[in-house]
């Protein structure tokens, strides 16, 4: 791989259902080792966006891309096998449920074991071997007898450590995580965050968190992409962004964090909900919803420039 | 290993047990498919041969009853006994063939269906429907004219009446699943269809086909013994419940032994069977167990 290559480029990224368009010319660029956040309400196409590029996007949806390249390899142009061998060893992906993530009918030691076999042509001794060091490698106490359990058997916690030893199994150079924390108490969140973070800076594998918690955001990541109703409308680096947003919508979500409204009577929250495939606006998409369109914004629909898609950026960049 | 966690055909087995009924039928079934199992050693005569001097003789605890045929003979001679114990291998075997003949193409089927949904599900599910609209009955007498009667063609034409309900569960189950994020997790992971269908979706849709597959065991008992009582089943001098009964209707007023007895082994192996289906669907149900 030359170092011009980028991890994972992704350039005018489209996916439709139908007649709704979930994913609406996304580009996207991660370097090697980058972490980067989506952010989005539900709807807003990005979980769809990474389904887009694992390639698990089945019918009725339509995939289209100027390009959509990991390691440097355009992923529309391989064959279904290969396309098989490079994504599931070089990309892995946690999920939110874990207990639903995790096949029922197998232990899980067994399951991360077949990954291993698959990918890695590990089997017996060495696989067990491999498989308990994975299960520590999680922090997972008690590794000989929890590779023994059938999922149900083992906390929400358990359950997406275990999902991440087996999405680590590889080494992979992305681990695009869904909304891992979601499904946790806190306490467990914030561990299961500091271990991506370990994992993601001892291994230089680089990390997409796609989530609706900025605090994760804020904590995990190096850069954020914000998206709404299936386009990219803000794109920075994590403190800048958060210090001062620019996109409205960017500027609601923040505004929406219980933190920032303490003392105030009533949570500020963004009204109405994104736009649906029937209702979507002519101009700006956000412009039902926000409380600075003028009228140029329900007429004309904002290109993205400089890292935001808006006509009346709010504040000024930072220098 | 010290403190195993149990597996869940362990934990399915111990809510199996529980349920007296069920292990009481299980028991009961064993004891059956046991002794046709051990036909050729248990029967005291050859079920074929025929007694000439000793048709329709009582069973021994009736008056004129012998020792030598403790359950009587038929209307040619021939033991009832014997004739129940190589009847049953015939019959359960007939049962056990035909659930295997119509669950394997109908798993196969139906995991195809599940995981093509736009290409090959609506012909097969459309074929199941047609197939579904005849009555079972008339679809393997359809079946038998066409093969000819005999041992093989009566199961398979069993088999084909119970292949749609065989299809269609496994279809609906395996949909349940592949929507499951485990699915996606190995799809990612590079599993091709072939895996996912076998290794990652079929474990867990056993439950509701094992279900299946034992209600349709004794419902298969039963068509054999129909298509036998018609004729167009097993053939003579073959020994086989339905058969027998058959052919001794018209000794039901003298000898009420030839017609009861292959028939009280229809009623104890199929409400056994029924039994443990029973049993076996309340021990793998998901949501009695989650409940648990």
């Amino acid at each position: 791989m030359s170092a011009g290559t980028a991890l994972v480029d992704i350039r005018g990224l489209t996916v439709d259902f139908g007649s709704l368009r979930a994913v609406d010319g996304v580009d996207l660029r991660l370097e090697a080792g980058e972490r980067l956040g989506i952010v989005g309400e539900s709807g807003s196409g990005k979980s769809v966006t990474m389904l887009a590029l694992m390639q698990l996007v089945g019918a009725p949806g339509v995939v289209r891309a100027d390009k959509l390249e990991f390691l440097g390899r355009d992923l529309l142009e391989l064959s279904a096998r290969e396309r098989r061998a490079v994504i599931g060893r070089d990309m892995a992906m946690v999920f939110q449920d874990a207990l639903s993530a995790l096949n029922p009918s197998y232990t899980v030691g067994a399951q991360i074991a077949e990954v291993l076999r698959e990918h890695l042509g590990l089997r017996g001794a060495a696989a067990r071997a491999r498989v308990l060091e994975l299960l520590e490698l999680v922090e997972i106490p008690d590794a000989k007898r929890r590779a023994d359990a059938y999922p149900h058997q083992l906390s929400g916690g358990m359950n997406q450590r275990v999902m991440i030893a087996m999405a680590i199994a590889c080494s992979p150079r992305l681990l695009i995580a869904d909304e891992p924390t979601t499904a946790l108490d806190v306490t467990i969140q914030a561990q299961i965050m500091a271990l991506l973070l370990r994992l993601s800076t001892e291994q230089g594998m680089g990390l997409v968190m796609i989530t609706h918690d900025l605090a994760v955001v804020a904590e995990l990541t190096q850069r954020v992409a914000v998206m709404y109703a299936g386009q990219l409308v803000e794109e920075g680096a994590v403190p800048a962004l958060f210090d001062a947003p620019r996109h409205p919508y960017t500027e609601a979500l923040l505004a929406a964090i219980p933190e920032h409204n303490r003392g105030a009577a009533r949570l500020q929250a963004l009204p109405g909900i994104v736009p649906g495939a029937h209702d979507r606006p002519a101009g700006c998409l956000l412009a039902p919803r926000c409380a600075y369109a003028v009228e140029r914004c329900r007429a004309e629909r904002p290109p993205l420039a400089a890292g935001v898609r808006c006509f009346l950026p709010r504040g000024e960049p930072k220098p | 290993m010290a403190a195993a966690p149990a597996s869940p055909w362990r934990e399915s087995w111990r809510s199996f047990a529980a349920n007296r009924g069920a292990l009481a039928a299980l028991g009961v079934f064993a004891l059956i498919a046991l002794a046709a199992l051990l036909a050729p050693w248990l029967a005291p005569h050859d079920p074929v041969l025929q007694y000439r001097d000793h048709m329709l003789a009582p069973p021994m605890w009736a008056d004129g009853g012998s020792r030598a045929f403790p359950l009587g003979t038929d209307e040619l001679g021939r033991d009832m006994l014997s004739r129940l114990l190589w009847g049953g291998r015939i019959s359960l075997g007939l049962g056990l063939a035909s659930v295997l003949l119509s669950m394997l193409p109908g798993v196969l089927l139906g995991l195809v269906a599940a995981f093509h949904q736009h290409a090959l599900a609506p012909v097969i599910m459309r074929v199941m429907d047609v197939m579904l609209a005849l009555p079972s009955l008339l679809l393997a007498i359809c079946v038998i004219t066409v093969l000819g009667p005999g041992l093989a063609n009566t199961a398979i034409a069993i088999a084909i009446g119970a292949l749609p309900g065989f299809t269609r569960l496994a279809r609906a189950a395996a949909l349940a699943e592949i929507g499951r994020d485990y699915v996606t997790a190995s799809r990612l992971a590079g599993a091709g269809t072939g895996r996912l269908m076998f290794a990652a979706v079929l474990p867990n849709c056993m439950a509701p086909l094992i279900v299946n597959a034992s209600l349709s065991f004794s419902s298969a008992i039963l068509s054999a013994a129909g298509l036998g009582f018609l004729g167009l089943g097993v053939q003579a001098p073959l020994a086989e419940w339905g058969t027998m009964l058959a052919t001794a209707r018209d000794y039901m007023e003298r000898a009420g032994w030839v017609v009861t007895l292959p028939g009280l082994a229809i009623l104890v192996s199929v409400l056994a069977v029924n039994l443990i289906g029973d049993g076996l669907r309340d021990a793998l149900d998901p949501k009695l167990k989650r409940a648990a």
